[in-house]
């Protein structure tokens, strides 16, 4: 792979605080090698503001290996940028050409407010796990853990679902800021296993309640969500997820 | 002098954990509702902890740095978790994974401790499953296991390429459950400044809200810290950008002993560095050298030709390729264990038969050439299709049609706080879980080995020692935050945050860590001598002093700054740094990750001196312009036979 270094003009959206109105930013970055990725470039760039005397731009990150979830920058118009099935911090620059000009943005939706520039809060996707995203079972408690077989292909269904980073990807996409994708994919990985099937339809309508209750919006499946995350988690989730709380209603 | 006493069990080894639970003190289910218990850190370590105890009527308060539980680093471990199931038959039981692990460390770990984290493995799994983790499995629905570095069998349990993740999942779901119960307090983006101690106890911490700068702090009748490991001291490490080693360095300067601080583990198969703006090192996980073959060409011209491009790995043909492990080490081939393998890798480099072209010129092949033609790509892509994507992101190549470039990096720290049979420091009521305690790996820390001893000590262990120490504890009255000690330990830390900003100077924060990283990686890294880390402890030093003249971290205190954050990091690895090179040179020896040039076999391979330094390496402070005081805890093998490691035959 042969990679070059490249020119870019950057909007960066920078915002002091939740009550602060906030603005675009302009910069410009000479000389970037496309190798790096595009969270290193932005390192780079706040180096050059700290050479300025200036305050850096602030940002969530920490694995910087696609997993932890915690990169969250919406880059021209596309959650986690230009390229499919990557975070952010996996996207590199080799993805952008020489004279591009790059907007960047925080997640933008009402259930996670902006603590400062490309950074927000999304405490309330935790709060939704712990209305109900668990098997209730105490350490110690459990049985061997061969004595109850699995199908393969149930375990690897239930892994495309339980491989959701909780990024928030899918709710800054949807046009409604519904966490549906990411409901879906708790209450579908344990509902797919036996251990998780017991309590999968209060784990359903709890996990929904809660969404609602925090100002997440609902759900009309345009399918955009599925498109930007970046662990390719599938809206069929959200299908199982509607009919384990289905089922949960008829029953009450 | 402290006194080191591990509070070793009587009996047999394998009666140790038996006889200690029955004859340990509990506390009773009305007197732990009176026992609030502090838990830094929601890793495998951190989180199992929090929620065992929680679950057992503790109230807890836990506490990370970052925005959810959910994205402590252990998220990020991809190949896989130890246990002594024997699912397949092939021999394995908790007397052989507790050999393996002592000899994989260097006889350089406490027997005891080793012994107890073989004993519960087989439970982590059980527990695992039982919260919906959905590791790999056969076609007839039981568990699928891997084999990893340093073994004969095949122990390793997985989740695709996302063990860690899954595994912390799991945790972390536990751990919203008792949350949602009001049992566990949780504080995300906040980080812990100082252990308070009072009368000579640990009683609680002070923590800073990182997006209010907000210092407060928190009473704990005990406090458990897992921080996780201190690898960033290198700058570039495998490890997560936060992970730091200021919970456990600040816990030192408290009085708990920091043991073995120099045993690092440089992880052989990374993706080679490529350029100064570099922040990270990306690993390729282990697992991926059960079906990768390790080589480069066995002539010079054709290495070079490699690296400026005019020759393609595939144009080399088999028989001027090196698999210089299989040819080294032909019992355990590509499988040896990891400080094995990037010593290895780095021999050749040096002689310049490395790969990349890049400006060290360091790096190494990884073939799935082989395995395809065996297994056909369907399989290969099953068992690591994540892990070549990953690979492709980052670098371009296509692994399946192209060797992946590969070097080592720093990975693990296998040094840590000194902790005794029950995990608490020398510091009373202070424990220490996980990577950030020093006790199961030794030198060398086997592949699939710390998430096992993160969550045995967080699910079981922890939750039953912790309870010997509160047996007697339940009647002391919470101590007020508002107390003189606890106001004393909060101003403490504010003058620390105000003398940092009152630098205000020219250089940033992550340059004094990269100048650090380069000191630390080149002369307290793969390779040392006397005379380099001589050097090391100087220039570190001099950077120290630098560091408090001119360190920029622009903006204020009370509102989100990651300058700060980071400063207050850096300025605690600037001081870990040089004892891990005081450490180093202290030992002289080679054991494990620890290789000295002097101490060598004239094959070249680590030239253990179990006479003079058999034993754990306890650094007691001493005050910040003073040298510290090295304690020693003797090692004692009762029950197994101490060996030299070799990887050459069988056994
Ligand atoms: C890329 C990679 C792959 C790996 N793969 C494997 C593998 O396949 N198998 C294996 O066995 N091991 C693997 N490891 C090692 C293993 O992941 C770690 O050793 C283990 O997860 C550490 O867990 P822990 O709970 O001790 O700490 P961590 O998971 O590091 O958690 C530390 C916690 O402490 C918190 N914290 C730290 N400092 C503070 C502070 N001052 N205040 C408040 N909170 C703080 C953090 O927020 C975090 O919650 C891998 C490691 C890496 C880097
Ligand atoms: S479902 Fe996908 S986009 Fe949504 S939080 Fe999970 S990983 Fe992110
Ligand atoms: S930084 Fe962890 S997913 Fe991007």
């Amino acid at each position: 792979m042969s990679d070059k270094n490249i020119n870019i003009k950057l909007k960066v959206w920078r915002q002091n605080g939740p009550n602060d109105a906030g603005r675009f930013d302009n910069y410009e970055m000479n000389e970037i090698p496309t190798a790096a990725s595009f969270l290193e470039m932005m390192d780079m760039l706040n180096e050059k503001l700290l050479g300025e005397g200036k305050e850096p731009i602030s940002f969530d990150h920490d694995c910087r290996e696609g997993i932890c979830g915690a990169c969250s920058m919406f880059i021209n118009g596309r959650a986690h940028g230009p390229d499919n099935a990557v975070t952010t911090c996996q996207l590199h620059m080799r993805k952008f050409k020489d004279g591009d000009t790059i907007t960047i943005e925080p997640w933008r939706a009402k259930a996670f407010p902006v603590i400062k520039d490309l950074m927000v809060d999304r405490y309330s996707l935790d709060l939704i796990q712990q209305a109900g995203g668990y098997v209730s079972v105490n350490t110690g408690s459990a049985p061997d853990a061969n004595s109850m077989p699995i199908h393969k292909d149930i375990a690897e269904e239930a892994f495309d679902a339980a491989a959701c980073i909780g990024c928030g990807a899918c709710v800054a996409t949807c046009k409604n800021g519904s966490a549906m994708l990411f409901v879906g994919a708790k209450v579908s990985h344990l509902a797919l296993l036996p251990q998780g099937k017991i309590e999968a339809k209060e784990r359903a309508q709890k996990m929904l309640a809660k969404m609602d209750e925090l100002g997440f919006g609902s759900c009309s499946n345009t399918g955009a969500c599925e498109v930007e995350c970046p662990k390719e988690v599938s809206i069929s989730f959200i299908a199982r997820l509607n009919r384990e709380y289905l089922v949960a209603n008829l029953k009450d | 002098m402290i006194n080191l006493d591990a509070k070793i069990p009587q009996g047999k080894l394998a009666e140790k954990w038996t006889n200690y639970k029955e004859n340990q003190k509990l506390v009773s289910p009305n007197n732990k509702r009176k026992l609030d218990i502090i838990v830094i850190g929601t890793g495998l370590a951190g989180a199992s902890a929090a929620a065992s105890l929680a679950e057992m009527g503790f109230n807890v308060k836990v506490f990370c740095y970052q925005d959810s539980p959910r994205r402590a680093h252990s998220i990020a471990a991809q190949g896989g978790i130890n246990a002594a199931k024997n699912y397949q038959n092939d021999g394995d039981s908790t007397y052989r994974l507790y050999y393996d692990t002592i000899k994989g460390g260097d006889y350089r770990s406490r027997e005891s401790n080793v012994f107890r984290l073989a004993e519960v493995s087989a439970n982590i799994i059980d527990q695992s499953v039982a919260q919906g983790v959905p590791f790999g499995r056969e076609y007839g629905g039981t568990l699928a296991n891997r084999s990893f570095g340093g073994v004969l069998v095949s122990r390793t349990f997985y989740a695709r390429g996302a063990t860690g993740q899954q595994l912390l999942l799991g945790a972390y779901s536990g751990l919203n459950r008792q949350i949602a119960l009001g049992k566990v307090e949780s504080f995300p983006r906040t980080e812990m400044m100082d252990v308070v101690v009072i009368d000579g106890r640990a009683r609680g911490v002070v923590v800073r809200n990182l997006i209010t700068g907000k210092v407060s702090s928190h009473f704990g009748h005990a406090v458990a810290i897992g921080s996780g490991g201190y690898g960033n001291v290198f700058f570039l490490s495998t490890n997560a950008m936060g992970s730091n080693g200021s919970a456990i360095w600040k816990a030192y300067k408290k009085g708990a002993a920091f043991a073995n601080p120099a045993f690092v583990q440089i992880h052989p198969t990374a993706i080679p560095q490529h350029g100064d703006y570099q922040s990270k090192l990306t690993l390729m996980s282990e697992s991926l050298r059960n079906d990768g073959r390790i080589w480069v060409p066995n002539k010079l011209e054709d290495a070079e030709a490699i690296r400026l491009g005019q020759k393609k790995p595939a144009d080399i043909a088999d028989d001027d390729r090196d698999f210089y492990l299989e040819r080294r080490y032909p019992a355990f081939g590509n499988l040896v264990p990891r400080d094995v393998a990037a010593r290895a890798a780095k021999e050749r480099c040096d002689k310049g038969y490395g790969i990349e072209n890049n400006a060290t010129k360091e790096g190494v092949f990884l073939d799935f050439k082989y395995a395809i033609d065996r297994l056909g790509q369907k399989t290969i892509e099953e068992r690591y299709g994540n892990l070549f994507q990953m690979y492709e992101k980052i670098t371009g190549d296509n692994p399946y049609e192209t060797p992946m470039k590969i070097y080592p990096a720093v990975h693990y720290t296998m040094g840590g706080l000194w902790v005794d049979y029950e995990l608490q420091s020398t510091l009373p009521g202070l424990f220490i879980i996980g990577e950030a305690n020093f006790s199961d790996h030794g030198a060398n820390r086997l592949g699939a080995s710390a998430l096992m001893q993160g969550l045995a000590d967080g699910y079981f262990v922890l939750p039953y020692t912790i309870q010997n120490y509160l047996a007697d504890q339940f009647d002391v009255k919470r101590i007020s935050t508002d107390s003189d000690e606890f106001k004393a330990a909060e101003n403490s830390v504010k003058a620390h945050i105000n003398r940092l900003m009152n630098v205000k100077g020219k250089k940033s924060v992550d340059s004094f860590h990269r100048d650090l990283g380069k000191i630390m990686w080149d002369k307290v890294g793969m390779a040392r001598t006397a005379t380099k880390l001589k050097e090391a402890i100087e220039e570190i030093k001099i950077l120290k002093k630098e560091f408090w003249e001119n360190v920029e971290i622009p903006g204020d205190t009370n509102t989100i700054n990651v300058e700060l954050e980071k400063a207050n990091r850096v300025a605690d690895f600037l001081e870990l740094g040089e004892l891990m090179a005081r450490d180093a040179l202290n030992r002289e020896e080679s054991c494990g990750g620890h290789y000295r040039e002097e101490y060598q076999t004239p094959e070249g391979e680590a030239l253990r001196r179990d006479d003079e330094f058999m034993y754990v390496a306890a650094w007691e402070y001493t005050g910040d312009e003073k040298e510290p005081i090295l304690n020693k805890e003797k090692l004692v093998f009762e029950e197994t036979e101490v060996k030299v490691r070799n990887y050459k035959t069988a056994k």
